[in-house]
């Protein structure tokens, strides 16, 4: 592919169809993640790595080399990657002495980063330790908050919409029924975060809608909030800036009223009401060469008589 | 199939009649039986959970006790949370209308009503080109083509344009020389060459097109290669490529015939210091004469109108600057990104000549 002055020409029809994908759309596809790791991580960090990547196949990679980088204070390195990988939400993970059992969630808007939270691991048990049945990958998860600290506080506020980010999968218009599994369940307390992914059973009750019955299954994290990157306003609102095309487009001069009656509305040109027909009057009608005048006519009449 | 009563009613029980009684015991049992049915799948929160079913979302607001986090019952009390959360979920979903797809019932999921930020942002929308413009102009309609044609030689359907296309001109394996045409050139050569240059051309129009819809700048008129040049142009290419030396022409030579070039002098003229004494006095007294007159050298409509089109365009600058404000940041990492590739690419040819140099500075 000729490069000048950063437009890429594709010249075959593989790689048009590959720069095509990576694209800018009007409807976006899944996003795709990145997990990685830092200079040093512990047995923790990388089972915990391991098990998010599981959750989140197939859309992530999991790199296996360390990566010597400090996302906080120099952030090119993960944008180089993000572009080259074109992956917009990345998680990294890191163990030292100051902040042990480091994971740090973030995402990208346009190859330059747009949020990170910083979240230390108090607690983990890990896919293996609990022996259940798992279903297959890939199952879209219905995602629960717990907490009104979700709502109130600005950082968390931001943090559930990364988490929501992160862990929905790929948007669908339909879903089947049979195969709601998947549960994760995000409570806040006292500036802790507690992530629970559970095994739905969806058990026989009286009527249509089924009993639920939760099995714990998958990892199961204990948070603890530490540092956090949050973009400027602006830069929230630009990301969130919708495409006009993808607006619903209105229908012009439709009302409707109160109960329902849906009311058009016709725009007509001026008539001369004058020259409008309104029923035929034999006697009326203008016959060829007779002048009407109503005047004369009895003054004629008069005089004969 | 039982129908679902909302509130107990209180019937009046008739002595005399004893079928009114039974009804009235049926259909309290019936209450009863749906009641305990509901039971399993209701659940009792204070605050309704707030739902946005496409995706699969629910957000809990009610108050959580500290004590019932305790390390012992945490599990289990994030259990039982986790389980009344999600039935209202469930509830919620099995409310959507449903639908049999291949043997499989499906619930048709709403629209999202989380706002979540892209991840590039919208895409702009690509300038016509000369051709679709030219189109909309006449209002040409695209006319959908078949993929296959009658190839009439071949007596087979092959492809409009690609491999092995139909009525291909240049794979005749005979071609009559016209009468007009000099016996001795080759004719086959001739239609594949003319073939190269329409390739040639298409491309260029394509690459003009894709410029023009980045705005990138092109050479000029007279500057690209063309079939036929005018002698305006390639006068012009002659001495654009003249002047692109490193002293600016000044030491090419000339072609013995070669006229200099014209409009190629000084863009303004200054008077010599010392010339014509009597022209130089009659300019430095009109000037007085206008200086001293009354009349008013500025055109009081022009000078207004220029000043409110300065405004205007000062406003647009200024409410472009503020929504720039917000890309600013955006705008200033993208320079910072893309200036970060030319400098990377500078200072590793700095850092590899300066390795070079070292070594015989060893010695």
């Amino acid at each position: 592919m000729t490069q000048l002055d950063g437009i890429v020409k594709p010249k075959t029809k593989r790689s048009k169809r590959f720069l095509e994908s990576r694209a800018p759309k009007l409807i976006e596809d899944v996003k795709n993640t990145m997990i990685m790791k830092g200079g040093n991580t512990s047995q923790i960090v990388t089972t915990a790595l391991k098990d998010i990547y599981s959750l989140k196949k197939p859309n992530a990679v999991l790199y296996k080399k360390k990566n010597i980088t400090r996302p906080f204070e120099d952030s090119t390195s993960l944008e180089f990657f993000s572009k080259k990988s074109d992956c917009s939400l990345f998680l990294f993970g890191s163990h030292n002495k100051k902040r042990p059992n480091n994971f740090i969630f973030g995402r990208m808007f346009d190859f330059h980063v747009l949020d990170m939270f910083e979240l230390g691991i108090e607690k983990f048990i890990s896919l293996s330790q609990i022996k259940t049945s798992k279903f297959p990958e890939g199952t879209k998860p219905m995602l629960i908050f717990a907490g009104e600290i979700f709502d109130t506080d600005n950082d968390y506020k931001r943090l559930k919409s990364l988490l929501i980010d992160f862990f929905r999968g790929p948007t669908v218009p339909a879903v089947r029924l049979a195969g709601l599994e998947h549960v994760l369940h995000f409570t806040t307390l006292e500036g802790k975060i507690y992530m629970r992914s559970y095994r739905c059973l969806l058990k026989k009750s009286g009527c249509r809608t089924p009993r639920i019955e939760l099995e714990e299954i998958g990892p199961s994290f204990d948070f603890v909030m530490r540092r956090t990157h949050l973009a400027s306003d602006d830069l929230y609102k630009l990301a969130h800036r919708q495409p006009k095309a993808l607006k619903p487009k209105k229908k012009k001069n439709i009302s409707h009223d109160v109960f329902g009656t849906s009311f058009g509305r016709v725009h007509m040109q001026k008539q001369d009401l004058s020259k409008l027909r309104t029923r035929k009057m034999k006697g009326l009608r203008k016959r060829k060469g007779e002048v009407v005048d109503e005047d004369q006519e009895p003054k004629v009449a008069k005089v004969e008589s | 199939m039982l129908v679902f009563f909302p509130a107990p009613h209180v019937f009046h029980c008739e002595p005399t009649n004893m079928a009114a009684c039974s009804v009235e015991e049926l259909l309290a049992k019936a209450e009863q039986e749906e009641a305990e049915k509901l039971k399993s799948i209701s659940v009792q929160k204070e605050l309704d959970l707030e739902f946005d079913v496409g995706n699969l979302l629910a957000c809990d607001k009610n108050r959580i006790e500290t004590r019932d986090l305790r390390e012992k019952k945490r599990n289990d009390f994030l259990r039982a949370l986790a389980r009344d959360n999600t039935q209202l979920l469930i509830n919620e979903i099995w409310k959507l209308p449903t639908e049999r797809v291949e043997e499989v019932i499906v619930a048709k999921l709403p629209e999202q009503t989380t706002r979540l930020p892209r991840e590039k942002p919208p895409p702009k929308p690509k300038p016509p080109t000369k051709w679709e413009q030219f189109a909309k102009l006449k209002g040409i309609q695209k006319k959908k083509k078949t993929n296959l044609v009658w190839d009439e030689t071949a007596k087979e359907w092959r492809r409009r344009w690609g491999y092995k296309r139909a009525n291909d001109d240049t794979k005749d394996w005979l071609i009559e020389v016209p009468e007009t045409a000099d016996p001795n050139e080759d004719q086959f050569a001739k239609r594949n060459k003319a073939k190269k240059e329409r390739v040639a051309k298409n491309e260029l129009n394509r690459l003009r097109n894709i410029a023009r819809a980045h705005k990138v700048k092109t050479p000029g008129e007279g500057l690209l290669p063309k079939a036929q040049q005018s002698k305006d142009e390639l006068a012009k290419a002659v001495s654009v490529a003249k002047t692109s030396t490193a002293s600016v022409g000044r030491f090419q030579d000339r072609l013995p015939k070669e006229k200099p070039p014209k409009n190629s002098g000084k863009k303004r003229k200054f008077e010599p210091l010392i010339g014509d004494f009597n022209s130089e006095k009659q300019k430095q007294l009109e000037l007085l004469k206008i200086m001293g007159s009354k009349t008013p050298k500025l055109d009081i409509t022009k000078a207004v109108n220029t000043q409110m089109r300065e405004e205007d365009r000062e406003e647009a600058a200024a409410r472009r600057r503020k929504g720039a404000g917000g890309k600013g940041r955006k705008g200033n990492t993208a320079g910072r990104g893309k200036g970060k590739g030319p400098k990377g690419k500078g200072g590793k040819a700095g850092g590899g000549g300066g390795k070079r140099r070292g070594k015989p500075g060893k010695h």
